[in-house]
């Protein structure tokens, strides 16, 4: 199921701090062909491992080129189609394009709130390091759902 | 405050061949998280808080998480979730513990269950604050979960998502709690270390980095071992390119347990495996299908046997007589089908989705068709890719299903992982009172609880989500809420020991050298054969994993025998995976990607014996549709309702399984009263 690079549109991620793909694949597949002895083209980045590809897309969406896509298997999949995202700061869109030639889109929300603005601890109390030891967040008195005694058989 | 060992700002590939030397950095920590996915990041966010509580008071906690890939799209939740499969929302924690147990087929610690049940709703709550969707009822889309607001539901226990950003929310979060310089990326861990003076007492990790020629070697007094579940230990119904398009994600190295394991950690109920139905070829999840739009299975005859053949359920009373049988008692029924030749089984979409035609407007009709896609493109979108080959529109045309390959998971439908202490406030046991509490190893604790919630029967050593077992149905907030609940336990036992010095039992350049082997391997023979993968002396990450993968296929019930296996087949198994270990020590890695797979490799096969030799040990079948002993065909409650729990000794490469006494803490014959 594997992700493949477009020649034309990757650029390695030249001057940039990371490598998107190579940084971002869970699983270690994306490389940078540094002199293109592995692909023939040179500062270009390629799934070195495309069997082990989940098709997890992190690399597609992260991509700042949209350098990548993805082809379903071949041993297992007709050839022709195609289902591609653009994720954006607040929604995702797909394309699915049918073999047949027939074409799907879709939108969905994907935050409720910028990528950058979460702040982990606003609004919540300290910890109180005499709770440690019960039942309960940091921030908690007594768990979300302290549940019916009663149901406690050996209680 | 970055310490020794700092991120690089740079990514870098290492070259092919390299000297094989590699640098040795050393670190000392007070906690180490090791992993980074629901359970890893849900302990980075609440041990801060507590190691700040703990700096009032005059005590410096060290903290470090290390992933092995980058923290914003690690782990299992990866790609996303279209549901959180598991919210109570007002539900009594007993009924959650009730539905796991059932889900599990009995055998399940009500504590652990119970206890998880009570808190994490928590970490919905956050998910949401930190901008996570969750879908509303209609009238209350403006008011959260924590105001009260009324989730859709998927079944009594999922909530609905727009969750393609759930992971990369939560990773912020994990992230901007810690601060960047406590988060290490791109590291992979492949050894815990026992301290020196103390075998039973955890004093660090070693790993070794993707990116450039340096071992890492962490000492610390606690660690949180969240790596994840098991997958690839079977030979994958999917070959060839689609090869690594399987149910679990192929990162799922069983490397939780098979660490855990080495370093004599206690393991419970690795029998247990997943045998999940999904749309074949693309592994697509069914639930939406099923809960939502009350799409049904039929086979090649039209025949909807999930009702039709409801009967023979009885054979597996009581757990085949609830209103929603167990998953694995589903798949049995469909296995019947596939046996008698009853094939292809397919989810009839077409009749579910004309019958919601009928009451609904266009409208709602093009929000349902987003919901049917959504939950394919935010949690497996490989599976739009095969419907989209195929022409598949479900409106028009039915799609078939098939059970997938055994994966080995303790968050899901499966309970395998290690044996962790529990609360101390839900009436558990506190000591070993049954026929074979002799067999159990003397070093081991009783009872279920041992002072640390969360910490496994090695002192210091904790674990969440995938790694803790005899539990089940956590997904993805349990597994974070989990991992929150240990790193509180952490800070307890660092506060609680404050004159530990872990000492590890192995000298540093001892442990570099071993974990180099392969590329030693590799450069001791390659020039001895035109093409150095083929090569009388060493074998290849990938050939080590497809005969795995055969032998557990062909033998420990994989697809090829439609999930049965027996004695004599298992002890077959257990001769080959003995020379495969053997073997194993001849993996070669040409570069650090194939380093990374020798060691992933080496946790799935010591993982694969695990299960073998608990497969072994229990002489019944307790999870049918998901394996079958067929010398021993039947659930037997007077011997078998009981923990199979084991524990490995390294040094003689061999394993001890015992059982311990399960006991329900909440009333189970509610399960099968009406609802």
């Amino acid at each position: 199921m594997p992700t493949f690079v477009r020649t034309e549109t990757c650029d390695g991620c030249d001057g940039r701090e990371r490598i998107a793909c190579v940084s971002i694949c869970p699983h270690d597949l994306m490389a940078l062909d540094l002199d293109g002895s592995a692909t023939g083209w040179a500062k270009k980045a390629w799934n070195r491992e495309p069997s082990q590809c989940w098709a997890c897309y992190a690399c597609v969406k992260a991509c700042p080129q949209q350098a990548i896509e993805f082809r379903a298997a071949a041993d297992a999949v007709p050839l022709g189609a195609r289902v591609q995202p653009e994720l954006g700061d607040a929604f995702i869109a797909w394309t699915i394009e049918f073999r047949n030639g027939d074409q799907n889109r879709f939108e969905y929300p994907v935050r409720t709130r910028p990528a950058d603005s979460i702040e982990p601890y606003a609004g919540k109390a300290a910890a109180k390091l005499d709770r440690i030891g019960q039942p309960g967040f940091f921030d908690q008195d007594e768990p979300t759902n302290p549940g019916d005694p009663a149901e406690l058989i050996h209680i | 405050m970055a310490g020794p060992l700092g991120n690089s700002e740079t990514e870098q590939q290492a070259g092919a061949d390299t000297d094989a030397t590699p640098e040795v950095l050393e670190e000392q920590l007070d906690i180490l998280i090791i992993g980074g996915g629901m359970a890893a990041c849900g302990a980075a966010y609440e041990v801060v808080p507590w190691i700040e509580a703990a700096k009032e008071q005059g005590i410096e906690l060290d903290i470090k998480l290390v992933d092995k890939a980058a923290l914003v799209r690690s782990g299992a939740v990866a790609q996303g979730l279209s549901s959180i499969d598991a919210y109570l929302g007002g539900q009594d924690p007993a009924d959650y513990a009730r539905m796991v147990s059932h889900a599990l087929m009995g055998i399940t610690r009500d504590d652990l269950a119970y206890d998880l049940g009570r808190h994490l709703d928590d970490s919905v709550h956050l998910f949401e604050a930190w901008g996570l969707p969750v879908v509303k009822r209609p009238g209350d889309e403006d008011k959260t979960l924590a105001e009260g607001g009324a989730p859709l539901r998927s079944g009594h226990w999922g909530i609905i998502v727009h969750g393609e950003s759930l992971k990369p929310i939560v990773a912020d979060a994990a992230r901007r709690a810690l601060g960047s310089e406590r988060v290490q990326e791109h590291v992979c861990i492949v050894k815990l270390l026992a301290d020196a003076d103390e075998p039973g007492r955890i004093a660090g990790a070693v790993g070794f980095s993707l990116r450039e020629h340096r071992v890492y070697v962490y000492r610390c007094k606690a660690c949180l071992l969240a790596t994840g579940g098991g997958a690839g230990l079977f030979r994958p119904r999917a070959v060839g390119e689609a090869a690594g398009s399987g149910w679990s994600p192929g990162w799922s190295a069983a490397s939780t347990y098979a660490m855990a394991a080495e370093v004599g950690a206690e393991l419970t109920m690795m029998e247990s495996r997943v045998v999940p139905i999904r749309f074949k070829d693309g592994y697509g999840p069914v639930s939406a299908w099923r809960r939502r739009f009350e799409a049904t299975f039929v086979n090649c005859d039209g025949d909807t046997f999930l009702s039709t053949n409801r009967a023979i359920l009885e054979a597996y009373a009581p757990y085949g007589q609830s209103r929603v049988p167990p998953p694995c008692l589903r798949s049995h029924l469909l296995l019947q089908e596939l046996r008698e030749g009853r094939g292809p089984i397919y989810m009839n979409t077409v009749a579910a989705l004309g019958k919601l035609a009928e009451s609904l407007t266009p409208k709602e009709i093009k929000q349902l068709e987003a919901g049917v896609w959504q939950e394919f493109l935010h949690a497996c979108v490989g599976q739009a890719g095969v419907w989209a080959g195929e022409n598949i529109e479900p409106e028009k045309r039915l799609a078939e299903l098939m059970p997938a390959e055994p994966s080995l998971l303790g968050s899901d439908v499966g309970c395998c992982g290690l044996w962790t202490s529990g609360p101390e406030d839900l009436g558990a046991p506190t000591d070993e009172d049954h026929d074979d509490r002799d067999r159990v190893p003397s070093h081991l604790p009783e009872g279920w609880s041992w002072g640390y919630r969360g910490m496994t029967t090695v002192r210091g050593l904790f674990t969440a989500g995938d790694g803790v077992g005899a539990s089940g149905h956590k997904y993805a907030a349990g597994s974070h809420a989990e991992g929150r609940i240990a790193a509180k336990a952490m800070v307890k036992y660092c506060l609680d020991h404050p004159d530990l010095h872990p000492t590890p039992d192995t000298p540093a350049a001892q442990l570099a050298e071993e974990l180099y082997r392969p590329m030693r391997n590799h450069l001791a023979h390659r020039d001895q054969t035109t093409d150095s993968s083929i090569n009388p002396e060493t074998i290849t990450p990938d050939m080590l994993l497809l005969r795995l993968q055969k032998i557990m296929d062909e033998y420990v019930g994989g697809v090829s025998t439609l999930y049965q296996t027996n004695g004599h087949m298992l002890a077959v198994a257990e001769q080959k995976l003995e020379v495969l270990k053997q073997d194993a020590h001849r993996v070669r890695a040409k570069d650090l990607h194939e380093l990374l797979r020798c060691w992933e490799h080496h946790h799935r096969i010591l993982t694969a014996e695990a299960h073998l030799m608990h497969v072994r040990f229990r002489e019944e079948t307790r999870y049918p549709g998901f394996y079958y002993r067929m010398d021993h065909n039947r659930i037997d409650e007077e011997h078998w309702k009981c923990f199979v729990n084991s524990v490995y000794d390294k040094s003689s490469g061999t394993w001890t399984c015992f059982k311990r006494a399960h006991t329900d803490l909440v009333d189970k014959s509610k399960l099968f009263k009406d609802d």
